[in-house]
């Protein structure tokens, strides 16, 4: 191929020497091509209104929207009349939270969730609190996973949610669904989980599982952004959730406004592709990659901790702290590699991580995390120059940083009275 | 975020990296921050006698902006005596810098290393210059 620069298609650039990789997944993934090639007639051909019921475009619209419900539906195991479209699983969540509080508010006032969660159910849950709702927090092991027998002690007849993810967004822990769907159900309270990073990655059966209310995305799928669904389960038992968004009483009148066709086409076609991605080796060769990644980093770089469990953690997803050298630092040493910092610095508010945070790591560990998501289209290529670029570029930090010079010099970090801003 | 030009070549290029000795009687040390906050900066000066800084070294564990903000400041005190380095203000760094407003603490970070290397370097002294007294007084 010509020296030129090429755009591969999934967007990194090769060629003139110069490379980039895009390793973070679990922010967002590119739209498959196959996606986009479903979503296509949807603007300009088969433009209309999903709702429109009297004329052919109507119809054309509907059909699609109705074979992306059967996809999704089919892939999570689900009946296609148990799915609602949503702007996205932020909205999902939404809906499941304030939806399931409101509707069975006479069974009860209380709700159980995790602080590591997405911030989409943590602050709905806070604002649901501060509306006078009572919640449970659990305190999550070391390890990301959350204590059953914690949650066990926490069920109480007047309890009507229990809103634990399925997967982490950050250090891709698996929670135990099926044993939290037990205790749910023996004590009759929702489950709702917010599955946008599980799907196509874990087995995600809403029948096998015995979950009532799951949040997805289209855009952590490959498929495109401002789309989602939630599960609402039917049967055995029938869940309700109270209207969030009224209006033409779309959706069965779960969620008014109409029908994103061309997205909801594309996130069926996502969601249909993802799943095979379980069966068809692909979830292998990430994990293997992931795996490369990981053992490449830690025997090159020591004092470099792993956050989270290796063991219950989606297959592309690894979360490092690479201690005395500072996340944003490191980002900027590596603005050819897409990764994510847990650091305060590169997020709007000076704290770092809330969910390594709430793992019990310290701030100063927090401070030197990052986060790598492998994708389907993330090639071995791609890790061996990671691997290269992250141990050049954790090397020369820190050659630079005081606190790696002390750590040789034997002196413990901890004990040092740091005057702090 | 986007980083100015003089930040990048600061954290590519970093100006006078390196430790002295602490304990030498004519090297301050100064040390700021802390790892909770995702930032500490080592800055080092060697002085004179008659209050010159000759040497400067630093090293910073911090973003990019705190690395470029200690690097700019081991170049500007060089040279200078004690006191017109005390002179220099955070805000010229962030001038200089072109840091944005969430930014501003590492500069304020590296104004306050090089008065605690200062101050660290005057108590030096005093201890010494008091020991000198005492020589005296007993002889
Ligand atoms: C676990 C989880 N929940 C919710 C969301 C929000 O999804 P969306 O961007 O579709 O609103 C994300 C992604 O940011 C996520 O990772």
């Amino acid at each position: 191929m010509a020296t030129e620069t090429a755009t591969r298609e999934d967007g990194t650039t090769e060629g003139s020497g110069r490379r980039r990789v895009y390793l973070d997944n679990n922010a967002t993934t590119p739209c498959d091509p196959r996606v986009i090639e479903a979503m296509t007639p949807y603007f300009f051909e088969k433009f209309g209104n999903a709702a429109s019921r009297n004329h052919e475009w109507g119809w054309e619209a509907e059909e699609g929207v109705e074979e992306a419900r059967a996809q999704i539906a089919k892939a999570i195991g689900a009946d296609s009349r148990e799915i609602v479209f949503t702007s996205g699983a932020t909205e999902s969540d939404n809906l499941a939270l304030l939806g399931t509080v409101e509707m069975y508010a006479e069974k009860g006032n209380h709700i159980i969730t995790v602080p590591t969660e997405h911030k989409a159910v943590v602050d709905t849950a806070k604002y649901l609190e501060s509306k006078g709702v009572e919640v449970t927090w659990l305190t999550p092991k070391p390890d990301g996973l959350i204590d059953l027998d914690e949650l066990r002690a926490a069920v109480r007849d007047d309890t009507v949610l229990i809103s634990i993810m399925a997967a982490n967004n950050e250090i891709g822990v698996i929670q135990p669904l099926s044993e939290i769907a037990g205790i749910a159900n023996e004590k009759g309270a929702v489950f709702h989980t917010d599955a946008a990073q599980a799907i196509g990655k874990i087995p995600f059966d809403v029948n096998e599982l015995g979950v009532h209310l799951a949040s997805i995305s289209g855009h952590k799928v490959y498929g495109p952004k401002g789309i989602g669904a939630l599960y609402i389960r039917r049967r055995r038992p029938r869940v309700r959730v109270a209207i969030q968004m009224h209006g033409g009483g779309h959706e069965r009148g779960n969620r008014s406004g109409t029908l994103a066709v061309p997205l909801i086409v594309g996130f069926g076609k996502a969601v249909e592709l993802a799943v095979l991605d379980l069966t068809n080796g692909e979830i292998d060769r990430v994990r293997a990659l992931r795996d490369k990644l990981y053992r490449g980093l830690t025997s090159k770089l020591p004092e470099s901790y792993v956050n989270g469990s290796m063991e219950h953690r989606l297959p592309g997803n690894l979360n490092v702290s690479f201690a005395f050298v500072e996340g944003e630092s490191l980002l900027m040493g590596i603005s050819d590699i897409a990764v994510s910092s847990g650091s305060a610095c590169t997020s709007a508010s000076l704290e770092p991580s809330y969910v390594l945070r709430a793992l019990g790591i310290g701030d100063d560990l927090a401070h030197t995390s990052i986060r790598f998501g492998l994708g389907r289209f993330t090639t071995e290529a791609d890790i061996d120059y990671t691997i290269d670029r992250l141990v050049d570029v954790v090397t020369r930090l820190r050659d630079l940083s005081p606190l790696w010079e002390m750590h040789q010099d034997g002196i413990d970090i901890t004990k040092i009275e740091w005057q702090g801003h | 975020m986007a980083y100015s030009k003089k930040v990048i070549d600061h954290y590519e290029n970093p100006r006078n990296v390196g430790s002295l000795d602490k304990d030498a009687d004519d090297v301050g040390t100064g040390l700021v921050g802390a790892p909770e906050c995702g930032d500490v900066m080592k800055l080092q000066l060697k002085i004179s006698d008659d209050g010159m800084i000759e040497d400067a070294k630093f090293k910073t564990f911090g973003c990019g902006s705190a690395i470029a903000s200690s690097s700019l400041a081991t170049e500007w005190v060089k040279g200078k005596t004690i006191d017109e380095a005390l002179e220099i203000r955070n805000t010229e760094i962030v001038e200089e810098l072109a840091l944005p407003p969430v930014k501003i603490h590492c500069s304020v970070l590296a104004e306050d290393a090089i008065k605690q290397a200062i101050e660290d370097y005057k108590r030096k002294r005093e201890k010494k210059g008091g020991v000198q007294q005492e020589e005296t007084a007993e002889a």
